[in-house]
Parts: C-alpha cells; sequence; structure tokens
C-alpha cells in the first residue's frame, strides 16, 4: 500500500521561539546600524543579505519547514526559484542594453 | 466502419436510479454544490456560453476583412472587436476550458478520490470567474476595450479613454479562479491518491493537469500585479512605464509575458492530457513511452517559464538578452515534439477505430505539428523580425489554440460526455461535426500564414488589395467552421433526452473513472479503490470484464 | 482475491473510531486532513511570493536607473518608525508562532491570549504605518497631483546632494513603489487582522483547542509570510543610502 507518506506531528516549543525572536530582533537592529556605515556596494548587499537570513529563519522555525517533509521544503524552494527566475532573467535584459553594438 | 463502442442493451438500459445529477433538487443544491461534478457541470455551461460570444466577434473580423477597405466597422470599432475577441477568448474560455470542466469533473476519480481537496475552494473558484466575466461583460457593454488582449503599455496606461480598469479587473478575478483551481489539482493529486495509485499509475491526464497547474499557481499572480500596476498608472498616471516620464514599456512586457507564455502551455497541456487518454483508448494500447510523456509534460512547465521574451525581440531587449531568449525557445519544443512522438509511436500497431475523440484527436496531432513547427520558425530571430505582428503569428496561435487545444477540447468533451451525463451523442453527427470544423479550420487559418508571410499585419482591419483572395478564403473558411462548432451545440442537448444510455464503460477505457456508473454518485465511490494495476492496463480491462456482469438502471 | 479494482477497505472500519466531527467527508484520515490542508496553504504563499515578486522587479529596475532619486526619497522616510515597525511584526511573529503552540497544547487560554497579543502588534504596525503615510501627505511626497519637487531640489538637510528637476521628478517613482508595496503590504495586514478576530472569537470558545488546529496553523503561516514581506521592503525602502555617521 503506498498512501502519501504521513509526517509526524512536531511541536515547536517557546524555547525555539523565543530564541529565534532573539535572533530576529539583534538582526533588524544590525541591519539598521549597519546602513550607517559606508561600505559602498557592500551595503545593499549586506542589507540583503541580513533579510535573507532573517527570512530563512521565520521560514524554518516560526513556518515549521525544519520539521516538515522533503515535499514542503521542495514547495518553498519552487516558490522562490520561480521568484529568481523572473528577477534574473528580466535584469539579463536590462544589464545588456549597452553592451557593444552588436 | 468498426467500433469499440459497447452500449448495454436498450430495451432494459436506464439510467443510474441515483447520480450526482438526481441526488439533490433545487437551484441551491446546484448553486451552493461542493461535488466537483456539479461544479465542473456549472463551468461547462459558463464556458460555453463565452466561448459562443468570443466566437461572434470573430465572426465580425472576419466579414470586415472580406475587403480591404475599412468598410464595415470603425477604426476604433475594430480594435475593440479583436481585443474582446482575444480577451474572452483566452481569459473566459480557453484557460479554463479543459481543467474547470473535464479536469474538474475526472480528475478525483481518476486518482480514487471522493472530491478534489478543497471542494469549497473549487465552488469560489466558479464564482471568481463569473464575476470576472461580469466584469468583461460590463466593460463590453460600455463600449468595450481596444488595447488588444496584450493591454501593451503606454498605449493602456496612457492613451486610451475606453474602460481599461474595468477589463483588467475583470482578467484579475478571473486569474483568480485559475489560481485556485491549479492549487486544488496540486494538492488533490499529491495528496488524495487512492492506495496503490503511485505516481506512475496516474493516468497521463493527471500529469498534464499537474504541470499546468503549477503554471497556474506561479504565473498567474504576475499577471495580477501586473494589471494592478496598469489600473494604478491609469490612476495615478505618474509614469511607472511612461517613456515620457522616465517609465519604461519594456517592464510591462516582461512581466505580462512573464505570465502569458506560461499562459499558452497552462492552455495547452490539458489538452495534451486528453490526447493521451483519447489515443490510448481508440488504439487499445497503452501510451508509448508514458514515462517519457510525463516528465515532458512537466518539462514545458518549467521550460516554459524561461522563455517569455521571445514576445518581445522587436520590442527593444538587447541583443544578447534576445539571444538567450530564442535559444531557450528552440530547447522548449523539444518536450512538446516528444509527446507527438510517443503519441504516433501508440498509433503504431494499435487497434484503430475512428469514434468523434479519435477524429478529434488525429486533427490535434495533424495540426498542432504545424502550428508548433512555425513556433519554432518564429523562434528564430531572424525570421521572427519578418513575421513578428503580421498575420504569420495570428496563423501560428491559432494552429496551437484551435487546432491544437479546442479540438484537444472537443475531444475531451466528447469522451468523457457519456461518463458525464450518462448517454452517447449521436456518433454521425459528431463525426460529421469534427470533419467540418477540420475542414473550415484549415481553410480558416492557413491562408493567413500565406497572408502573413506576404507582409500583412496584424490587428488592422484594412490592408492591401493584393491579399483580398487570401482573406476571402479564410472568411469562407470561417463560416464552415463556425458551422462545425454549432452543431455540437445542438446534438449534445438532444442526446440529453434521446441519446442512447451509455453504461459504466462505452469506450472498453481503462481508468477508473471508466469503472464507476456513468453518471457517478456524489461520492464517485462507494467503496475507496484499491489501484492494482498499471495505467493503460487493457490486459487487465479484458480480465476484468470477461467475470463481470453489467447491470445499469 | 477477485479481479475488481474496487475493493472494499480495511481502512473504513479503522476510520469510524477516529473520526472526528471536524473531519471532512472526502478525506480518510485527520492527519491527511491537516497535511492537505497545510499545503493548500504553502501553494497559496507561493502565489503571493509571485505577486509581491512583481512589484520587487520594478522596484529593482528604478533603483538601478534613478538611484540618486530613490536615496533622496528614502532618506525622508523615518527610519526610526521604519525600524520599530519592524520589531512590531516581528514580534507579532512571535506571539502567533506561540498561538500556534498554544493551539497544539490545547491551552485555550494561552491561545487567547496570543490571538489577542498579534492583533494588538498587527493594529501598533499599522498605526505607524498610518502616521508614515500621514507624514507623507504632509511633506507633499504623495506622487501625482500634489507632489512638489522642493525638497529634493532644495533640500533642507546640509548632507542631502541637491537633485536635478528631472532626476527630482523621478522620486515620485520612489514614492509610487513606496506606497504600493507598503499599501499592499498593510492590505494583507488588514485582511490579517480581521481574520484574526473571526478566530479569536472562535479560539475564545475552544474551536481550535480540541485537536483541530489546523485553522490556526495555516493562518500562522499566511502572518509569517507577510512578516517576512516586510522584511525585505523595510532594507529595500528604508536603507537604501543613510548617511554615515561621522
Amino acid at each position: 500500500m503506498s498512501t502519501p507518506t504521513e509526517h509526524e506531528h512536531h511541536v515547536v516549543g517557546p524555547k525555539t521561539y523565543g530564541a529565534i525572536l532573539a535572533a530576529l530582533l539583534v538582526l533588524t537592529a544590525t541591519t539598521t546600524g549597519v546602513a550607517y556605515l559606508d561600505m559602498g556596494v557592500f551595503n545593499p548587499i549586506a542589507a540583503l543579505g541580513i533579510a535573507c537570513l532573517k527570512a530563512v529563519l521565520v521560514i524554518l522555525f516560526f513556518m515549521h519547514i525544519r520539521y516538515s517533509s522533503k515535499l514542503m521544503m521542495l514547495t518553498v524552494g519552487a516558490g522562490f526559484f520561480t521568484f529568481i527566475v523572473l528577477i534574473t532573467m528580466t535584469l539579463s535584459d536590462y544589464i545588456s542594453r549597452n553592451w557593444g553594438l552588436w | 466502419m468498426s467500433t469499440i463502442v459497447t452500449l448495454p442493451n436498450q430495451e432494459e438500459a436506464r439510467l443510474p436510479k441515483l447520480s450526482y445529477l438526481n441526488s439533490e433538487y433545487g437551484l441551491k443544491s446546484w448553486l451552493l454544490t461542493g461535488d466537483h461534478k456539479r461544479i465542473a457541470m456549472l463551468y461547462l455551461i459558463s464556458i460555453t456560453f463565452f466561448f459562443f460570444l468570443g466566437g461572434a466577434f470573430a465572426g465580425v473580423i472576419r466579414l470586415e476583412l472580406l475587403t480591404p477597405q475599412p468598410d464595415l466597422v470603425a477604426s476604433d470599432t475594430y480594435n475593440k472587436l479583436f481585443t474582446m475577441h482575444g480577451v474572452i477568448m483566452i481569459f473566459l474560455f480557453l484557460v479554463p476550458s479543459v481543467p474547470a470542466t473535464v479536469g474538474n469533473f475526472v480528475i478525483p476519480i481518476m486518482v480514487g478520490a471522493k472530491d478534489l481537496a478543497f471542494p469549497k475552494i473549487n465552488l469560489l473558484s466558479w464564482y471568481l470567474y463569473v464575476a470576472g466575466a461580469c466584469f468583461l461583460v460590463y466593460a463590453l457593454l460600455n463600449g468595450g476595450v481596444d488595447t488588444g488582449w496584450t493591454f501593451t503599455t503606454p498605449l493602456s496606461t496612457h492613451y486610451l479613454n475606453t474602460h481599461v480598469i474595468t477589463a483588467a479587473m475583470g482578467v484579475f478575478i478571473a486569474g483568480f479562479s485559475s489560481i485556485f483551481t491549479g492549487l486544488n489539482f496540486i494538492v488533490t493529486i499529491h495528496r488524495m491518491r487512492c492506495p496503490g495509485m503511485t505516481w506512475f499509475r496516474l493516468p497521463l491526464f493527471c500529469w498534464s493537469h499537474y504541470a499546468a497547474s503549477i503554471l497556474m499557481v506561479l504565473g498567474t499572480p504576475v499577471l495580477a500585479i501586473t494589471l494592478v500596476l496598469v489600473m494604478l498608472e491609469r490612476t495615478v498616471g505618474i509614469g511607472v512605464f511612461d517613456p515620457t516620464k522616465g517609465g519604461d514599456p519594456l517592464l510591462f512586457q516582461h512581466l505580462f509575458w512573464f505570465y502569458s507564455h506560461p499562459a499558452v502551455y497552462i492552455m495547452i497541456l490539458p489538452g495534451m492530457g486528453v490526447i493521451s487518454e483519447v489515443i490510448s483508448t481508440f488504439s487499445r494500447k497503452r501510451v508509448f513511452g508514458y514515462t517519457a510523456v510525463a516528465f515532458s509534460s512537466v518539462a514545458i512547465a518549467v521550460f516554459g517559464f524561461f522563455v517569455w521574451a521571445h514576445h518581445m525581440f522587436i520590442m527593444g531587449v538587447s541583443n544578447y538578452s534576445a539571444l538567450v531568449f530564442s535559444l531557450l525557445t528552440m530547447l522548449v519544443a523539444v518536450p512538446s515534439a516528444i509527446k507527438i512522438f510517443n503519441w504516433a509511436a501508440t498509433l503504431y500497431k494499435g487497434s484503430l477505430t475512428f469514434e468523434t475523440p479519435m477524429l478529434y484527436a488525429f486533427g490535434f496531432m495533424g495540426l498542432f505539428t504545424i502550428g508548433g513547427l512555425t513556433g519554432v520558425f518564429l523562434g528564430s530571430l531572424g525570421m521572427d523580425i519578418h513575421l513578428t505582428e503580421t498575420y504569420f503569428i495570428v496563423a501560428h496561435f491559432h494552429f496551437v489554440m484551435v487546432g491544437g487545444m479546442l479540438m484537444a477540447y472537443l475531444a475531451g468533451v466528447h469522451f468523457w460526455w457519456p461518463k458525464m451525463t450518462g448517454r452517447m451523442y449521436p456518433e454521425s453527427m459528431s463525426q460529421l461535426a469534427a470533419v467540418t470544423t477540420f475542414i473550415g479550420f484549415i481553410l480558416t487559418f492557413f491562408p493567413q500564414f500565406i497572408v502573413g508571410y506576404l507582409g500583412m499585419p496584424r490587428r488592422y482591419h484594412a490592408y492591401p488589395p493584393e491579399f483580398q483572395v487570401l482573406n476571402v478564403l479564410s472568411t469562407a473558411g470561417a463560416t464552415v467552421l463556425g458551422i462545425g462548432y454549432l452543431l455540437p451545440m445542438l446534438y449534445m442537448p438532444w442526446s440529453l433526452k434521446y441519446g442512447k444510455i451509455a453504461g459504466s464503460n462505452p469506450w472498453q477505457a481503462t481508468g477508473l473513472e471508466w469503472q464507476i456508473q456513468s453518471p457517478p454518485l456524489t461520492e464517485n465511490f462507494v467503496d475507496i479503490p484499491v489501484m492494482d494495476h498499471e495505467a493503460y492496463d487493457y490486459e487487465w480491462l479484458a480480465h476484468k470484464t470477461e467475470h463481470e456482469v453489467t447491470t445499469v438502471g | 482475491m477477485d479481479s475488481h479494482a474496487i475493493v472494499t477497505g480495511q481502512e473504513q472500519h479503522e476510520e469510524h473510531e477516529e473520526h472526528p466531527a471536524y473531519l471532512r467527508h472526502h478525506f480518510v484520515t485527520v492527519e491527511q486532513q491537516r497535511e492537505t490542508a497545510s499545503f493548500g496553504m504553502w501553494l497559496f504563499l507561493l502565489t503571493e511570493i509571485m505577486f509581491f515578486g512583481g512589484l520587487f522587479m520594478a522596484y529593482l529596475l528604478y533603483r538601478n536607473w534613478y538611484y540618486d532619486a530613490f536615496v533622496a526619497g528614502s532618506n525622508t522616510l523615518g527610519i526610526g518608525l521604519g525600524t520599530t515597525n519592524t520589531a512590531v511584526l516581528i514580534l507579532s511573529s512571535f506571539t502567533m508562532a506561540m498561538g500556534v503552540y498554544s493551539a497544539e497544547t490545547r491551552n485555550r487560554k494561552g491561545l487567547v491570549t496570543f490571538l489577542s497579543l498579534t492583533i494588538l502588534l498587527g493594529l501598533v504596525f499599522l498605526g505607524i504605518k498610518s502616521k508614515e503615510y500621514h507624514d507623507k501627505y504632509v511633506e507633499h511626497h504623495i506622487p501625482g497631483a500634489s507632489f512638489s519637487v522642493e525638497d529634493f531640489v532644495h533640500p533642507a538637510d546640509k548632507r542631502d546632494v541637491p537633485l536635478a528637476p528631472d532626476m527630482a521628478q523621478h522620486a515620485q517613482l520612489f514614492f509610487f513603489l513606496y506606497f504600493a508595496m507598503t499599501g499592499m503590504h498593510a492590505l494583507h495586514m488588514v485582511i490579517g487582522i480581521s481574520i484574526l478576530f473571526f478566530l479569536l472569537y472562535h479560539a475564545w470558545h475552544g474551536a481550535y483547542t480540541n485537536g483541530h488546529t489546523s485553522t490556526i496553523d495555516n493562518f500562522g503561516l499566511y502572518w509569517h509570510f507577510v512578516d517576512i514581506v516586510w522584511i525585505f521592503l523595510f532594507p529595500l525602502l528604508y536603507l537604501i543610502s543613510r548617511h554615515p555617521l561621522k
């Protein structure tokens, strides 16, 4: 019998949530603080990087993906992959508009 | 002509006493139903209405194009005609065509479930469809929209005073109908399969719908936000797409086509699913290369996201980006071709019979191949510069959408009609209709390839006089085509009262839906089935029917 | 073993034993129903990713083309209010997660408390947002007829670089995207808070602490997603290029 695999339901506790909350607040303070340093091209990289880290923490722990089936992880991955395709392939047009004269 | 149709003895046969059609009575039981089969019928009625509305616009377009002068309608009116034709046919007919009618009806049964995963959301889908359609009808009755179905900016945002916002809102809402249908299918196919129903025992119809649903869920929201931006722009007007104010019209096009290219795969994939089922049944053979066909459906869905800018080659994208998108477009043709080869291999040494669904399937294979190949011509940059925005494009997409998808839709409706209604449609009438549509189609759209190649632009109601002969041929064909499409409107309702009783499996097909009564019970199955054989297993079917006593009524 | 595909399942007997009222007829087990609902919500969130994705693409393009205007526009946004709002929303995500935990541990009072806190924090967020919108209105930074380029052509702050008039006009694009993105986000917050009131009412009556935690779980997913959108909006809109501390 091959019913769809049923996943053990894992309850995430307050300690984990508390730790993630603390991490997120620290990262928020960091991103605001870092914005006041002049790091040139690394400013937006740092800002987006910290944002991505925060998002990953929320997805893994608050949204329980850390404890979910592979299907759920694949689903989340598919969503972000499609978003990345939209951004990068559209940008590929804009970035290359002034290249050479061919 | 030989036939595989196996009907119960018509003297004694009656429709089953209890089915989803008579389990509850009254308008409320239909308008507030959760039953996927009733929702499918609601959709069937709605989209048939809009098909003929869109077709009526096409009729007027072809009438205008009988003569080279713009003498039937004014320029603005002509723009409104082709816009409404496109918007209605794409968003209110083609996108929901197979998934919302046949798909809704048959997918839960095919996977062995009692309903879709989210019945209430299924009903919501239909109401969203109707709501979106109402917005479009309102826009139509108040003067129509003349932007073209592509809402190209800055024309749509700055230079027109027609009801663009209303029409955009209509498409926005209808888009959510599509999203929820896709969502429902993905979850159902993943989570509601009965015991023994592994992924590779699913009918290929389910694989196609799964792939199309991924596109619906991931692509349609981008269209939604694009339309929101258009609506905001029309209201605020600060220039997000207007070059005179620093905006980029190509941003609109990138976002629009990011959905609208996958949209064509949303439209065609369910049709391909129908073709797999029909060709297998009427060849009495399993589909050749099941795995290849299944994976090619998913491949079409994935690659379909990477090629959208081939609609923008002449619009000002960079040469580098045009090159990349052109190469990827060549790649996306491959999985479609794989399917055509596999279907042809299925036919080879099969035991063919030519019932109506099979006639439509043959029509599909030929016409979709031509349409698809011309798509490859258009995908190559040099050719596209010459051919784009001409009637060559119009012919290309009508070959794939009408010669391909619409034929597949008709094949599907005819194939599952006995299951949905319990009755057979009249075979000779339907075969006549199928042949008529095939002839009418070729006469309508083949001349358009020629006239497009010769340089006649699309979306123009006047053309140089030397193109008149081809246009007249095209209009004549459209008349024949119209007759072909009207015939089912006559004999299908007729069959509801006078058609032969079909029994549970008139086509002797495999698939769980053919093992239950026609029409099915509301809960589909008395007991959840256990799947113990492969898909398209005709030996299993033969063994089963040997020992079976069929009573109907 | 007969040759029919349709056989009476043993599962049918077992399911009668474990058949709570909230199990819908087309599901076989509670677990299947729970996982199905969760999967459905995740797919809906995917559509939201792509929906906001279009706005992010527009933002990326115009930030690149009109960087100076975007910097100037960004610097008129209150960083204190923005950072506070970010913290408020993260806190509300925490309270929502704790609500889910309460539902799973069948703690009715806890669930009610945490849902109420989430509503409160959500309303605080919207309150701060309206203050920010009001500030933009007063400063004539709302794009359209009332927009004024004064602040950008003749900036009050000495550290700000004055913009040429045409570049200053492009600041309207920044504010258009600011209002579109935060407005769309706020709309999702309003919908979320409305649903929270509904959930609060039912939670008070014990609807989600009897084993049927699916609704709270899945609403939690929605709420966290709205939080994630803001997590990206904040640096992109508020922190483009703040003046370095000297």
